[in-house]
């Protein structure tokens, strides 16, 4: 198993964000998150990427435990991620962006960096934008780049959070083709999203919280027809 | 995109040095070399103006570093100013070092003492950090005051027989026809010309190397970073190490000029540290122009308004709260956003082989 969580415990005071939580992801598979705000799911992500320690549990990565790994340490084992809000460097320029992810993440020199930079921003058709600064990108842009610089760190799996939030129809059915195409590469996806149409247009397997806890898992068009998934998600998507 | 990906791939490559800045590098030599001639032909006031001028600006690249880019909001500078120059006094007085040997000692030992200083102040953050290292200095302060055989809380002056061993001065008075003194600024407009000049290529390399890449994503945004795999923690304490080596100097140099010390002087938070954000702030903090233009607009201030006494200080502060309000990237912020010019670049531009212009 690729990245392995098992028993994962997380409250912040009173509010209880992870309950005995599993979940794994086997290599090149795409597993979807769905929930609820609230249900934990950034949460989870902050834990696997190493922003934020667990309380009780393990995270497992290529059979590694990754406690007390320090979060470049998890980028360069191979975890790359995206955030729901993109956090690029504004004042670095796209390609730049990417630099600072192959060079250290992947830990290459520039000059190697390069080429496989390059590729990465054609296939997510931002090289027209290479050397514009990364402040003056639009959403749909910095989306992207969240993207290219997460694989320009070489991931086996990339944590995608909400990604497809915020953006026009025809924006999304792109990065959803983008996504499948980064899959096709043999890299791993877990997804959260709340725009379940992309979702189910890429994973194999859907995951639903609540509260912190997994209440349902298994194939997304079955999960999406269960009725406890349903009374969830009445009223924001079928 | 599909059909992207079906296109035969491009070659990339990198270029890092444009039309502009190979132009800006050519003009820099040649006013470095304006520079270094300069006292042979400038009047003794003039040289000391400038040795002030070249010490700012050298501590203000060094905050610049430290705050704009590794995000280390330092208030406790003056502890590696004052740790500097009290080495020069120690090593030249009770050592017997020449004191242009000392120079370069006393930045080895700031570094040896920033090390454990930094494993203290590393435990804060932000406002807590800045605190915290004003603290520091200010302990370093109470330190040298109890050290009797440098004059303790009185301080004391370097002998003449220190300040005239510096080697240079006897040629220079012959070469010349300077008294000692005179000749003994002219050297020490040289050395601070060099220190200036090697301060603001260290940081340019700096920036320029894979580190400088990092520096650059720490400033904007420290957690993306450590989520790319950049080692924040250890290119921080890098930084915080090595410009606390580079400020050591310039202390060592600045007392060395002054060749009197005191611990309240040497200590001196507004002198070493508020007029050095002073310059960063005017200028423009994260770029390496700002602070140039910083310092010549503070030492211009200074030239010319330090009569006014108070006032003098009123002025200095409005325009600094002035800048904040209006141009919060500084006076150099809003020059590049109008003109699109950068002096020292360290961009890296990605370039497309085969094709003609831009990526």
């Amino acid at each position: 198993m690729l990245l392995e969580v098992a028993g994962l415990k997380k409250s912040f005071g009173s509010i209880i964000v992870a309950d005995d939580l599993d979940l794994h992801v086997a290599a090149g598979e795409a597993v979807g998150i769905i929930g609820p705000n609230g249900a934990g799911k950034t949460t989870l992500f902050n834990m696997i990427a190493g922003g934020l320690s667990p309380g009780a549990g393990h995270i497992r990565f290529d059979g590694r435990d990754l406690a007390g790994v320090p979060p470049q340490g998890r980028c360069r084992s191979g975890i790359g991620r995206t955030h729901q809000i993109p956090q690029p460097f504004e004042k670095l320029t796209v390609f730049e962006n990417l630099l600072v992810g192959a060079v250290y993440g992947r830990r290459t020199s520039e000059r190697e960096a390069v080429q496989s930079c390059g590729e990465i921003l054609e296939r997510l058709g931002l090289l027209r934008r290479a050397n514009a600064l990364a402040g003056s990108l639009t959403l749909l842009e910095r989306k992207r780049l969240e993207m290219a610089r997460a694989l320009a760190t070489a991931p086996r799996v990339l944590l995608l959070d909400e990604i497809a939030g915020g953006l026009t129809e025809g924006e999304c059915s792109e990065l959803v083709a983008t996504i499948r195409e980064i899959r096709r590469t043999g890299v791993a996806i877990l997804w959260i999203e709340h725009v379940v149409h992309a979702l189910l247009a890429v994973i194999d397997r859907l995951v639903v919280l609540n509260f912190g806890r997994k209440i349902a898992e298994g194939a997304p068009r079955e999960v999406m027809q269960l009725p406890e998934v349903h009374q969830i998600y009445i009223g924001i998507e079928a | 995109m599909d059909d992207n990906a079906a296109r035969p791939t491009q070659a990339f490559r990198i270029e890092t040095a444009s039309r502009a800045s190979r132009a800006a590098a050519a003009a820099a030599c040649i006013v470095l070399l304006v520079l270094v001639l300069l006292p042979l032909v400038a009047g003794r006031n003039l040289v000391q103006d400038l040795i002030f001028l070249f010490y700012m600006l050298a501590l203000a690249q060094c905050w610049n570093l430290l705050a704009g880019y590794a995000g280390l909001i330092s208030v406790g500078q003056q502890a590696f100013v004052g740790l500097g120059g009290y080495l020069l006094f120690a090593l030249t007085l009770l050592g017997g070092v020449n004191p242009l040997l000392a120079i370069p000692i006393a930045g080895v030992v700031s570094a040896l003492f920033a090390f454990p200083t930094a494993l203290i102040v590393f435990r804060l953050r932000g406002a807590y950090f800045a605190i915290g290292s004003w603290v520091v200095a200010e302990v370093y302060r109470l330190v040298f005051a109890q050290f009797k055989p440098l004059g303790g809380g009185t301080g004391t002056s370097l002998t003449p027989a220190v300040t005239s061993s510096v080697p240079g001065i006897e040629s220079i008075k012959a070469l010349l026809d300077l008294r000692t003194p005179a000749a003994r600024d002219i050297v020490s407009y040289w050395v601070a010309l060099a220190l200036m000049t090697a301060t603001l290529g260290f940081v340019y390399l700096v920036l320029r190397s894979r580190r400088g890449l990092a520096l650059g994503a720490i400033r904007d945004h420290e957690a993306a970073a450590s989520g790319l795999g950049v080692d924040v923690y250890r290119i921080k304490l890098a930084v915080y190490v090595a410009t606390a080596a580079v400020t050591g100097m310039i202390g060592a140099l600045i007392y060395l000029q002054k060749a009197r010390i005191s611990p309240d002087a040497a200590f001196s938070v507004l002198d070493w540290t508020a007029y050095v954000i002073f310059i960063v702030v005017i200028g423009g903090i994260g770029t390496m122009e700002g602070p140039v233009i910083g310092a010549i607009i503070f030492y211009l201030m200074q030239r010319y308004l330090a009569d006014f006494g108070a006032w003098y200080l009123i002025l200095l502060g409005t325009l600094a709260i002035l800048i904040m309000l209006f141009a919060p990237k500084g006076l150099w912020g809003l020059l590049s956003e109008r003109y699109d010019v950068t002096l020292f670049s360290t961009r890296r531009r990605l370039v497309v082989d085969g094709k003609n212009g831009r990526a």
